[in-house]
């Protein structure tokens, strides 16, 4: 629903377009949120509408446009504003983007969960639209004659049969004056006379970033600001017991040290506490820190090592489990005399790791707190910083700067929080910087999964009863410590959502607490569940020895929607109606995937081989086919990848390009290298040394990305290419080598 | 007191020396373009040029930076865009961006000696710079676009 309201005269825009200038502000009530209860997310008030969206026009031509969702590499700050430029039949080389302070009036910001474009197509196409016929209008009135007779050409409005044209800056004062065009009254540009959508535009920030000048998070200044390092008890919930801080004050450039109180109840997106070096720069910070003595306080996670939970996680991943999804009879079907096949799949905690480490900077002043941050979700951050100081996140004023890479790591502000804590204890602005090592050692980790996988299959190979079961320690464990069961939303990445046609099918979810800080991760739990259900299809379809292919389309079935009935099905927030699971579009893409690498018609040398691999999460349907090239040493060399996309109409083609090519890179690091682990509650892995992440030469050589022509709804683009990759990787390898990848990373396995 | 010359300016520094010329650029210059990823010469985000070859500027002390001349993403232009830059933009390469002034800075530096690399070369140049978005095959394309535009 959209409410579009002219507010030229009530100074929304103050500061950013002068006195006069033509604003509209579009009211939207976004119909989903992605993810329920976490803490930060946007409470939206149902009996009102916030304005979310605005637009602004210059008397010189200057089009503003308010770009409310957080920049991290993904192009959502400049591909939602497009679609508004095209309505709005705008020159994008005057459009001026500004980008948004945390405000609720906005809706979620939370830039998570592939969801930018989806959610504000809509209302942004809108905007633009009901800003044009304004402008139309403004120059019929000039004109005296009908606004049927005008039309909009590239920030100009034209009337044919005189010629005359007036410039959208000319038009600005006046159409400020009229009043708004109902929605049902607009009238929306043909496909055919889009200018950007479905074309794209590079990223707006493009030229400051090839010369050094955008300013990410670890660029902001304030005046007067010093620099804190901070050490943080090693297991969470631990506490620091005694610190001396002697040494660490001796340090030139060190002026004090100040103690961080550890978080109260469930963690949530709280600071984890410690003891902080104030300093007069980065470096000072980092060395008064290291001379630091400070004795902990661990607490019961101390008693956490993630070896001991893998095997705890695999026995339960054997046991029976709370039912999530259950059609047929599978226990008939097992006991029915057929063929068992059962495997087990692993996939460890991992990291964020985004090139930026966190940082924040944030200054208390009577009262209110003024905050820089790279974050994707500033309403998180007043709402995590007003709790940490004790005041009304009203009174919290958040400044977004570039990512320097989110993954989800930057949903969670507890850094933020840090920098206000401090702020408020020294009395002036502070920059919390963390070092990779804390990037690392604290982050809030992909959970740890253990899948297990039964099926029976008839003479033919074909499955006739099939049961999946995951275990992993909950998201919303930060919530409540003892939550033990998957939400709905990670049971919908590719558990429940399950898309095949098998007469008898099971889905089931173990118990497990956290011990560590979980959080969601690029693409979330279908990176476990992707991996054990395409690799398990992969292991049947040799079983059975029939083609991969053609087993999986066998197993996809028929096209048709597959039929959520009697299951929860969250859908990314996606009503299913409007984006339901469609086999057809899944088939189509594996299909073309197979087509493009030239599935079944190449032959490969020992140690060579090509993976398959379908999936749809983020309302996207991805296949990946994978070449991969095992030398002699073990070495995993990825010549060539192809991926096929379907994610409905796609605004920014090149860029969800990028995104694709981007996915495949960081599947191979998960694939290759990722592996958090922990012994006495503390996380083992520091630096890129002992958390290796995907370099160029472990990259993918080619990866060729195949968009599908749709004009189905925007779905997501940031995380649908991780979870069918690394199948198709480790399918790949077993065609290579003959050795079936059931646990990640491949790292840890002998090859040859 | 260490002296140096920062993209064409004199600079001195009598701070502690073992400070990386990291944290001069970026606290003491406010020359940000230069990026903090690892501080241990693991990822490359904050390669800079020293007297015209690529260094991790987080593990380059200031004791080792008296009389030379550094070059940083800011000044690898000099007024207008280097060839890499414009390269970069043309194809573009960057995704959050925050290590492209690394990978730009290595690929410069890459190109001074090896005027037309081969993939093996740009594989052995440039894999010390990380991108954890994963943008290696166009910077790869990239080093190339800009290679040609050099010859």
């Amino acid at each position: 629903m959209t409410t579009i309201q002219n507010v030229s005269r009530r100074g929304f825009l103050k500061g950013v377009v002068t006195t006069g200038a033509f604003v509209l502000s579009v009211r939207y009530l976004p119909e989903s949120l992605h993810a329920e209860g976490l803490p930060g997310n946007a409470k939206i008030d149902h009996s009102t509408f916030h304005p979310n969206i605005f637009v602004g026009i210059e008397s010189d031509g200057t089009v503003h446009i308010i770009a409310h969702r957080s920049e991290m590499g993904t192009t959502s700050r400049t591909s939602v504003p497009l679609i508004l430029a095209d309505e709005l039949e705008a020159d994008w080389k005057r459009v001026r983007l500004e980008q948004a302070l945390g405000d609720e009036r906005y809706g979620s910001q939370n830039t998570d969960g592939s969801h930018s474009i989806r959610e504000f197509f809509e209302p942004m196409r809108q905007a633009g639209a009901t800003a044009r016929l304004m402008l139309t209008q403004a120059a019929a009135n000039q004109w005296k004659v009908s606004p049927d007779e005008c039309k909009a050409e590239l920030h100009t409005i034209v009337h044919a049969a005189t010629g005359q044209r007036l410039g959208y800056g000319e038009l600005a004062a006046a159409a400020a004056k009229l009043p708004v065009p109902k929605v049902e009254d607009l009238k929306f540009k043909p496909k055919s006379a889009w200018r950007y959508i479905g074309k794209g535009s590079a990223s707006y920030d493009l030229p400051q970033v090839v010369t050094g000048k955008a300013v990410y998070g670890m660029d902001a200044r304030m005046d007067g600001m010093v620099y804190a390092s901070i050490e943080r008890p090693p297991v969470v919930g631990g506490k620091v017991k005694s610190f001396d801080d002697k040494e660490a004050l001796k340090v030139a450039g060190v002026k004090q040290t100040v103690s961080v109180e550890p978080f109260e109840g469930p963690w949530g997106f709280q600071p984890l506490g410690g003891v902080a070096v104030i300093a007069n720069n980065t470096w000072a910070a980092f060395q008064g820190r290291k001379k630091l003595q400070v004795e902990w306080e661990n607490g019961p996670n101390a008693s956490y090592n993630s070896d001991q939970y893998k095997k705890e996680l695999q026995e339960k991943s054997r046991a029976s489990a709370k039912v999530v999804r259950n059609q047929g009879d599978v226990d008939a079907g097992f006991s029915g005399g057929g063929k068992i096949i059962e495997a087990d799949y692993y996939v460890p905690h991992l990291a964020h790791a985004a090139m930026e480490p966190l940082v924040a900077v944030a200054d208390f002043r009577n009262g209110k707190v003024t905050a820089w941050a790279p974050t994707q979700n500033p309403q998180a951050v007043q709402e995590t910083v007003a709790k940490a100081v004790g005041i009304t996140k009203d009174d919290v004023m958040c400044h977004v700067t570039l990512l320097g890479g989110g993954f989800g790591r930057k949903s969670k502000p507890d850094y933020v929080a840090e920098a206000a804590i401090l702020s408020k204890k020294v009395g002036r602005p502070v920059k919390v910087v963390w070092t990779r090592e804390d990037d690392i050692r604290f982050d809030f980790y992909h959970s740890v999964a253990a899948v297990y996988m039964k099926s029976a299959v008839d003479a033919a190979g074909k499955p006739t009863a099939w049961l999946q079961r995951t275990v992993f320690p909950p998201i919303l464990s930060m919530n409540n410590p003892k939550e033990d069961h998957a939400a709905d939303f990670e049971l919908g990445m590719g558990m429940t959502d399950v898309p095949f046609d098998i007469p008898n099918l099971r889905v089931e979810n173990g118990a497990a607490n956290a011990h560590i800080r979980i959080g969601w991760l690029r693409s979330v739990s279908n990176i476990y569940h992707a991996f054990a259900v395409q690799t398990f299809a992969d292991e049947l379809a040799h079983a059975a020895k029939r083609d991969p292919v053609d087993f999986m389309l066998e197993l996809i079935g028929p096209a048709r929607v597959v039929d959520m009935a009697g299951v929860a099905n969250p859908n990314y927030g996606g009503k299913y109606d409007q984006y339901p699971n469609d086999t057809g579009r899944l088939r189509n893409v594996l299909q073309i995937a197979a087509e493009k690498s030239g599935w079944g018609k190449k032959k490969f040398a020992k140690g060579s081989g090509m993976g398959i691999a379908v999936h749809r999460s983020f309302l996207t349907y991805v296949a990946n086919v994978v070449e991969v090239q095992v030398s002699d040493d073990g070495t995993i060399r990825i010549p060539r990848v192809e991926t096929v996309v379907d994610a409905g109409l796609i605004t920014n083609p090149e860029t969800a390009r990028s995104q694709f090519e981007g996915a495949a890179v960081f599947g191979t690091s998960i694939a290759l290298s990722g592996s958090i682990t922990a012994t006495g509650g503390a996380v083992d892995q520091s630096n890129f040394n002992n958390y290796p992440v995907a370099r160029m030469k472990e990259a993918p050589l080619h990866t060729n990305v195949h968009l599908v022509e749709s004009d189905a709804p925007p779905a997501g683009i940031g995380e649908p290419g991780v979870p069918p990759f690394i199948p198709a990787l480790c399918n790949a390898i077993f065609a290579a080598t003959g050795k079936r990848v059931r646990e990640l990373p491949l790292s840890k396995m002998k090859l040859v | 007191m260490v002296k140096l010359k920062v993209n064409g300016k004199d600079h001195s520094f009598d701070g502690d020396p073992t400070m990386p010329l990291l944290w001069f650029l970026r606290d003491e210059l406010a020359l940000t373009g230069t990026k903090f990823g690892c501080g241990m010469s693991l990822c490359g985000a904050c390669t800079v040029h020293k007297d015209g070859v690529a260094v991790r500027s987080c593990v380059t002390p200031m004791s080792a930076v008296d009389g030379v001349e550094i070059t940083t993403v800011e000044g690898l232009g000099g007024n207008g865009l280097h060839a890499v830059q414009k390269a970069w933009m043309q194809l573009n390469v960057p995704q959050c961006g925050y290590c492209q002034s690394g990978q730009m800075m290595q690929a410069a530096s890459l190109l001074k000696t090896k005027k037309n690399p081969t993939d093996d070369d740009i594989d052995a140049a440039m894999s010390g710079n990380i991108c954890r978005c994963g943008t290696y095959q166009r910077i790869r394309a990239a080093v190339k676009a800009a290679a040609r535009e050099m010859a």
